[in-house]
């Protein structure tokens, strides 16, 4: 790999999207000798870097499996393709806990034009935890949300799982299809943090397509959540509800504070990054998480996520 | 009735290869057309690449299909067309080239396979989404059984089920509740006053549901197993559809015999295996078979040559005149043995329909049931590696004389000519040159029309039939309208690792581990299909391995093009690919392939599997493909133990000796 995270950086902050994959790579690698030009690569799309936050729009999906993410996705990506929106989704398969092995089934499921450069699908392994991210999700999604307009990470999961993919998206999308109860009983019972976006697949069922939608409405109301839409859509043929969504998706982000969302998703993937790195024990000496957290909001915003690593690797060795 | 499954090149080559087969004694003729037709491409489409011709016949329009039954009496002749998501189309264009020959399509005999879970399931040869396909084929079962009444629309096809690793109790209990998906929606397109009015329709189409079934060579469990099915198919007759007639409760069968365990080495065994696949089919009278057709003995090395069907109907013409097989009343009447056997299978069966049937039918349960395959071939394979499962010639008693039989110039297979496809391109050229484009244009748009209501389809596929349209502008019509569709493939839920070999895994599970962390990232690699043959049994399991010993594994399914297969190993940063094919494209994908992949800059390497004929291979090498498997590589974890090396030595990290 002679491509250094430096000239990996620049590709991206100039648009060229050809250099997703070898920066996947990159980031994936778990060799000491690659560490250096992870961290050059990461500072090279910083905020610093950039001239402020990445444009683009990190979305998280997640939902259960079954629930019609995949064909939600396909669509997804082709009505963003046609507003001329590039898209990078970074889907993460749960993993054997056994052999290490996974399949990763999604890039089957995703339909996309092979000879459109505008779209990247990108599968790991998220290492045996359902709906957890992979090991180097938030660092592609940092690196490569300096170069495409969309960038999807997709889990899956319910429940509590989908707060990992909070820590790093704008938007958390939960897609539940038509009488499976579970996302509305969490939501009740507050398992599940409330999500920006709740889809509702299958639309073209009809009635228990529109009833969940009703409930999930409800339930929302009773807990005083008000900004949480729900759409309806059909991936089926004619597909429905797109417009609506992607609408949804836009109002949100445009509503958002987009650089205190992001800094703490710097923050988030700081804590992870050091806690792979060092463990349990490293966070001990930190004084454990809510410390180790206290210490990052403590640090200058300015902070890239090496900058903010190197800060708590400084402070348990101190 | 006797016949062998045939059909390649042209519609004039295999018109001439039926009435040579008709003249030898096959009393039936058995329609092979080639994927892009079973999946509704033209022969100038991008998937249709290297497909042309290969394993069957290209029938493009109505003039294809009036050349390839050009002098054979379609009146008198009994048809059975392996057609599945297309079927409602090559149905019409049979009726039309009878119509314009001016024979009654009431008195076209025949069968349309027709049956679209199986494909999903094991066969790949799927167009459209699940629902709208079950539409399409009640729309036609309620079309032909007042329209063409001597024909059978449908033959429910446990055949691929055995092909993809059933076991006896999943071949039966996945077919007959795809028969009751069928039969649900047909019920629900009859005619409402006779419905209410009087049973016997419903009767009718029950009577008109024949079934298309493998027979393994375990003869007598197999034997068993057709009168289990029996069995159960009255029950669920008089049951479920209250059908009171004992001719129509009547349960009807074709037999293709066993090519799961048919082997490339010492082929010459597979004719006895045959022999003995063909008795479980027979033996007893109360559960024979209605038509039987046999493969032949050199199937797993590549396509057969007329000479090689010639000695699979000979066997049956034996069995039918020289011995006194069909000289008595049902042998194993009063067995205890027999009686038992059939009870554990049905009870076996009833149970395993009873899942299907809480997960909402056999359309909701494909997903439930691919994986409940992939898994059953997965165990059987694992049997076969550790021996328990003995295979004469390939895992046992395997030194060997060299064999005469694969000897000759041809390798003893038969080898397809070139330059088919632009051949047909061509021809498809001059046909639609020649034709009336806006009664075309008109009778498409109507297709479309009809496909967005709930009217029957038969109609509008008639007239675009009529009016000279393709095949794929009909399926493209449709596809428009329903929309495309990607099967679940069933491997992400397939159980992990085999007890067997737990050494050998774990060994491997090691270097895997060692290699991983010497290139930074865990070995990932790219498996999938190129071209238009779904016969998904071997990446599946190829997938299945790869990920019980470490690697990431992106799966990418049946029917990929180059360019997507470039894309998605440019895009995974994959360490290896693996792909698989089985129809014979082998020589115009694979090259393909690697250029697509230098182009991309990709230096991943590729490994090959599937029906790969030994003359074939040098120059794939040559091409640049790093290793070729074939059907007698049935050791998985050797496979998986040399890719792993094969990474590791690409990419400098050295090959410690596992």
């Amino acid at each position: 790999m002679s491509v250094t995270g430096e000239e990996l950086a620049q590709r991206l902050r100039e648009g060229d999207l050809s250099a997703a994959p070898a920066v996947l790579n990159l980031v994936e690698s778990t060799a000491p000798a690659q560490r250096p030009e992870i961290d050059a690569l990461l500072e090279g799309v910083s905020p610093a870097a950039l001239g402020g936050e990445a444009a683009a729009h990190v979305v998280g999906i997640t939902g259960p499996p079954g629930g019609g993410k995949s064909s939600l996705l396909s669509e997804l990506i082709g009505h963003w393709r046609t507003q001329g929106r590039t898209v990078a989704v970074l889907a993460v398969d749960p993993s054997s806990k056994r052999s290490g092995g996974a399949l990763l089934g999604d890039r089957a499921r995703i339909v996309v034009d092979p000879a459109d450069r505008g779209v990247l699908v990108r599968s790991s392994a998220a290492g045996g935890r359902l709906g957890g991210l992979a090991p180097a999700t938030r660092a592609a999604a940092h690196a490569l949300a300096a170069a495409f307009d969309i960038v999807v990470i997709e889990t899956v999961g319910v429940g509590q799982s989908e707060t990992e993919v909070a820590e790093v998206a704008d938007t958390v999308v939960v897609v539940v299809q038509p009488g499976s109860g579970d996302v509305l009983q969490f939501l009740k019972s507050g398992i599940m943090e409330i999500p920006d976006v709740l889809v509702v697949t299958k639309a073209d069922l009809g009635p228990p397509a529109l009833r969940s939608r009703r409930d999930l409405n409800a339930a929302l109301r009773s807990l005083g959540e008000r900004n949480t839409r729900v759409v309806a859509v059909s991936s089926i043929s004619p597909a429905q509800g797109f417009d609506e969504l992607i609408a949804a998706l836009d109002a949100h982000r445009e509503g958002l504070d987009i650089a205190t969302r992001r800094l703490s998703a710097r923050r988030a993937s700081a804590l992870a990054d050091f806690a792979a790195e060092h463990g349990e024990r490293g966070l001990r000496a930190l004084g454990g998480r809510r410390a180790a957290l206290k210490l990052l909001d403590d640090q200058d915003v300015s902070y890239d996520v090496p900058a903010l690593t190197r800060a708590l690797e400084a402070a348990a060795t101190a | 009735m006797m016949r062998t499954y045939a059909g390649h090149s042209t519609a004039a080559k295999s018109n001439a290869l039926y009435r040579g087969n008709l003249a030898k004694g096959q009393t039936g003729l058995s329609v092979a057309f080639d994927l892009p037709t079973q999946t509704g491409y033209d022969a100038d489409h991008e998937l249709a690449r290297g497909e042309v011709g290969k394993v069957g016949v290209p029938i493009a329009h109505k003039g294809a299909m009036a050349e390839l039954m050009d002098g054979i009496p379609l009146d008198t002749m009994n048809t059975s067309m392996t057609i599945n998501a297309t079927a409602a189309w090559l149905l019409a264009l049979y009726i039309v080239v009878a119509e314009e020959q001016g024979i009654d399509p009431k008195v076209l005999q025949g069968t349309t396979q027709n049956d679209i879970i199986k494909e999903f399931l094991a066969r790949g040869t799927y167009a459209f989404p699940p629902e709208p396909s079950m539409r399409l084929i009640a729309d036609m079962v309620a079309y032909t059984v007042t329209e063409v009444p001597r024909w059978n629309p449908i033959n429910i096809c446990s055949y691929h089920l055995q092909e993809a690793g059933a076991t006896p109790v999943q071949e039966i209990a996945y077919a007959l509740c795809n028969a009751i998906a069928v039969l649900d929606a047909v019920r629900l397109k009859l005619p409402v006053e006779s419905e209410a009015s009087d049973q016997s329709l419903m009767g009718t189409v029950f009577s008109r549901i024949s079934f298309f079934v493998n027979a393994g060579v375990r003869f007598i469990e197999e034997h068993a197993k057709m009168r289990a099915m029996g069995d159960l198919w009255e029950q669920i007759g008089r049951e479920r559809y209250g059908v009171q007639d004992p001719k129509h409760l009547r349960f009807r069968y074709g037999v293709q015999v066993n090519s799961l365990g048919l082997t490339e080495s010492q082929p010459e065994n597979n004719v006895q295996r045959i022999v003995l696949e063909t008795l479980g089919v027979t033996l007893g009278r109360d559960a024979r078979a209605r038509a039987i057709q046999l493969p032949a003995w050199n199937e797993a090395l590549g396509l057969p040559r007329p000479w090689d069907q010639q000695w699979s109907l000979r066997i049956q013409q034996i069995l039918a005149f020289e011995t006194d097989l069909l000289e008595y009343p049902d042998i194993f009447e009063g067995s205890k043995v027999m009686e038992g056997l059939v009870e554990e299978l049905s009870a076996g069966a009833r149970s395993e329909m009873a899942i299907v049937e809480e997960h909402g039918g056999a359309v909701e349960a494909v997903a439930y049931m691919k994986t409940a395959l992939v898994d059953s071939h997965r165990q059987r394979i694992s049997r076969i590696e550790s021996g328990d499962l003995v295979v004469v010639g390939q895992n046992a008693f395997r030194e060997s004389e060299p064999s005469p039989l694969a000897a000759g110039e041809d390798g003893g297979i038969m080898t397809v000519e070139q330059g088919l496809e632009d051949e047909a391109k061509l021809a498809l050229e001059q046909w639609r040159a020649a034709r009336d484009q806006s009664a075309v244009d008109d009778a498409l748009a109507e297709v479309r029309r009809v496909a967005a209501t709930t009217e029957n389809i038969m109609p509008a596929t008639l007239a675009a039939a009529r009016a000279g349209a393709t095949t794929g502008e009909w399926a493209q019509a449709l596809r428009d309208t329903f929309g495309e569709y990607r099967a679940p493939t069933g491997v992400g839920e397939a159980g992990a690792g085999s007890r067997t070999g737990a050494v050998e895994l774990e060994e491997l599970r090691d270097e895997v581990a060692r290699v991983g962390e010497a290139l930074g990232r865990r070995i990932k690699i790219l498996v999938g299909k190129p071209g238009l043959d779904g016969h998904s049994n071997g990446a599946e399991q190829i997938a299945v391995r790869a990920r019980d010993v470490g690697m990431e594994v992106v799966y990418e399914g049946i029917r990929l093009t180059p360019s997507q297969i470039v894309t998605s190993a440019l895009q995974e940063g994959v360490h290896v690919i693996g792909l698989s094919i089985l129809s014979g494209s082998h020589r115009e994908l694979i090259p393909l392939v690697i250029e697509g992949l230098s182009d991309a800059g990709v230096d991943a390497p590729v490994v090959l599997g599937g029906i790969i004929p030994e003359a074939d291979a040098g120059p794939l090498l040559q091409a640049g493909v790093a290793a070729v498997y074939t059907p007698k590589d049935f050791d998985l974890t050797r496979i998986m133990r040399d890719i792993v090396a094969l990474v590791a030595q690409r990419n400098g990290v050295g090959a410690a000796g596992v």
